[in-house]
């Protein structure tokens, strides 16, 4: 293997992790944001940065502003304040389907499936933007409609061996359990084969082994496709496992950004999750 | 002979995609394709043509159209019969102005005509949504028919308001006016509803198709995955007014033959196909010729049943309709909301585990 015989070099603002792999330069960095709802203020001054490759997970407790921070970098939310920078490139305010086609894909917290379609329906809806078919010839299903259907249908066939979930390709969503449910979602996204994937809570309400399973797969996203991750996760334990960086927030505001050991150790972190009371 | 897959294995994907994959439903398909271009034209006759297939054909066009804006783009539509008129005064202004050129010309440019008026009723949708958009169209299509009962210019100035479809011919068999042959009317309305449901069944197999159930489903995870809901709106709107536009073309120029446009596109069209839709299956191709042939075919049986069979008076056998109709609407809502589809579906997949039931 290449990366024995002469040592791969990091790139400008990456870095190496324990494990040997290698994180790039800043992908997304997130400047100064502050975003209010009326009188609260979700988020409050936060400043954080992803890099090519990594894995960043986003902790802290309930209403501490993490969902929200999801949804300003997917294009739902403006904030009052701050400003994005995508791939070197300050970004304007732009609409979350822009965002998309940029190269960003997420699930939600509260599963967000289409529930009257197929698995297969759902995981293909995730390649829209690399479809380009025109109505006459989709009506007509001539030339570039059928022949983009199969391309792109091969692609999700692979999404589908890799997420394991061939069984229920024909199955329409609304009668799936809910891990598996979770398991499409993170498939239809993962078909926009995206270059930074949000994940808001993946494991939430899953079981120990449900959660194995989806542990594996992000490491395996991130692993052969290169994806580079940014995720939510209320289990400590999870964290720790998965992220290469950590960012924890709590009432709006960053209280901790490091490794996974740097932030456990943090004192204000600690106080935060034992539940230090606030004045 | 069974009704099964096994055997009848998918050995691509483009076979996976079909339409009928199961082999007998193929067949069956063809056998009625078959018949309906074979056999019925040469046995129909006029009451068969009135009653029953012609009204049934234009009304399968006009739930297919209804379909596409509310089953399958989810986007809540009581227009429906205004835009059937603007199909009809749309091939009428065309008809008179231009009597050389070919009529199914004119037809389908009505429809283009109603997409575009369609479209434009459609901007709102991308602000209001669900009950207010079910009142916005209503709206239009109230504002429709006072539209075409008001300017004069849209029947020709004629003394009665009405509309009267003249005499046009394809390859010199006279298809609109008072002496079209049954079988001639039948064609005409066939071979729309053959294409125009054929296009309906590619659009919503693939990509568009999925951009508009995404939107009816989870209109942010639509938006979220790349979908912009302006075209995808838009986009339903104008199918399904394209399509009950020529509806509306036909109804008025070949079922018909004069039309005065309260009558004939009142609100209570917009809530017949409302229900075609809702009985047949919101978001099937199957549903609405489904829905529409149960809509057409309950009248006639009923009146040949309780008026012919049992002697009751007419507007108590009518009465009954109504009753029966609405029962029927709420039941489906409640108990089966994909409607008549759904159920043979289901009747279908009891069929292929059978006799085995696990
Ligand atoms: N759309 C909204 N309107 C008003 N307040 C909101 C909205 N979304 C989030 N908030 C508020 O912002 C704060 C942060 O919420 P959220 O980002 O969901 O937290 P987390 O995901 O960390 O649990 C909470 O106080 C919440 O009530
Ligand atoms: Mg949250």
């Amino acid at each position: 293997m290449s990366s024995l015989t002469h040592k791969e070099e990091v790139p400008e603002g990456g870095y190496r992790t324990p494990d040997g792999r290698i994180i790039g330069g800043v992908l997304m960095d997130l400047k100064d944001i502050t975003l209010r709802f009326g009188g609260v203020t979700a988020i409050s001054n936060i400043s954080f940065d992803i890099r090519q490759g990594e894995i960043r997970a986003i902790i802290g407790p309930n209403g501490a502003g993490k969902s929200s921070m999801l949804n300003v970098i997917s294009g739902f939310y403006v904030p009052q304040e701050g400003e994005i920078w995508f791939r070197g490139r300050k970004r304007p305010p732009l609409k979350p389907y822009q965002v998309a086609r940029q190269g960003v894909a997420r699930t939600f917290q509260n599963i967000a499936l289409f529930k009257g379609m197929t698995t297969l329906d759902n995981i293909m809806t995730g390649r829209v933007t690399r479809m380009k078919s025109n109505m006459l010839e989709q009506a007509i299903w001539w030339g570039r409609a059928e022949r983009e259907e199969v391309e792109n249908r091969e692609v999700v066939e692979r999404i589908i061996d890799f997420l394991e979930i061939q069984a229920i390709r024909k199955t329409p969503v609304g009668r799936l359990p809910y891990g598996l449910q979770k398991r499409v979602e993170l498939g239809r996204a993962l078909a926009a084969e995206p270059d930074l994937l949000l994940l808001d809570e993946p494991m939430a309400g899953m079981n120990v082994e449900e959660k194995e399973d989806m542990s594996r797969f992000i490491l395996d996203v991130n692993d052969e496709f290169g994806t580079t991750i940014a995720l939510i996760e209320h289990d400590m334990g999870v964290v720790m496992d998965l992220s290469d960086r950590v960012v924890v927030m709590d009432y709006g505001r960053k209280i901790g950004d490091g490794t996974p050991d740097e932030v456990r150790n943090d004192q204000a972190v600690i106080d935060a999750y034992l539940g230090v009371v606030h004045e | 002979m069974f009704y099964r897959e096994a055997g009848d294995f998918k050995t691509s994907y483009v076979e996976d995609g079909q339409t009928f994959p199961i082999r007998l439903d193929r067949w069956g398909y063809y056998a009625i394709v078959f018949i309906a271009f074979a056999a019925i034209p040469f046995l129909i006759n006029d009451y068969w043509a009135n009653a029953v297939f012609v009204p049934f054909l234009i009304y399968s066009i006009a739930a297919l159209g209804l379909n596409v804006l509310t089953g399958y783009a989810g986007q809540v539509s009581l227009g429906t019969g205004g835009f059937m008129a603007v199909g009809a005064f749309a091939c009428y202004k065309l008809m008179t102005a231009f009597p050389e050129i070919n009529i199914v010309f004119h037809i389908i440019v009505s429809g283009g005509i109603t997409a575009a008026v369609g479209m434009l009723f459609g901007l709102p949708s991308l602000r209001i949504k669900g009950f207010y958009l079910a009142v916005a169209t209503l709206a239009a299509q109230f504002f429709l028919v006072w539209l075409f009962n008001k300017v004069p210019w849209f029947y020709n100035y004629s003394a009665s308001g009405q509309i009267t479809a003249p005499e046009r011919t394809v390859f010199g068999v006279a298809v609109t006016g008072p002496h079209t042959e049954a079988w001639a009317k039948y064609m005409v309305c066939l071979v729309f509803v053959f294409v125009l449901a054929w296009m309906v069944r590619n659009m919503t197999r693939g990509t568009l198709g999925r951009k508009w159930m995404a939107i009816r489903d989870m209109d942010i995870a639509a938006e979220i995955i790349g979908v912009s809901p302006l075209p995808a709106k838009l986009t339903a709107f104008g199918v399904s007014s394209f399509l009950v536009g020529i509806a509306g073309a036909l109804f008025f120029a070949v079922y018909l033959g004069a039309a005065e446009v309260g009558e004939a596109f009142g609100p209570q069209k917009s809530f017949l196909v409302l229900f075609m839709i809702i009985i047949g299956g919101l978001g099937s191709v199957f549903g609405s010729f489904a829905g529409a042939a149960f809509m057409v075919l309950l009248p006639v049986l009923l009146k040949n049943l309780l008026v012919g069979g049992l002697g009751w008076p007419t507007d108590l056998a009518t009465h009954f309709e109504i009753m029966l109709v609405g029962a029927l609407i709420i039941v489906f809502l409640i108990a089966e909301p994909h409607g008549i589809a759904q159920l043979w579906r289901l009747a279908k997949e009891k069929l292929r585990l059978w006799p085995f039931p696990h």
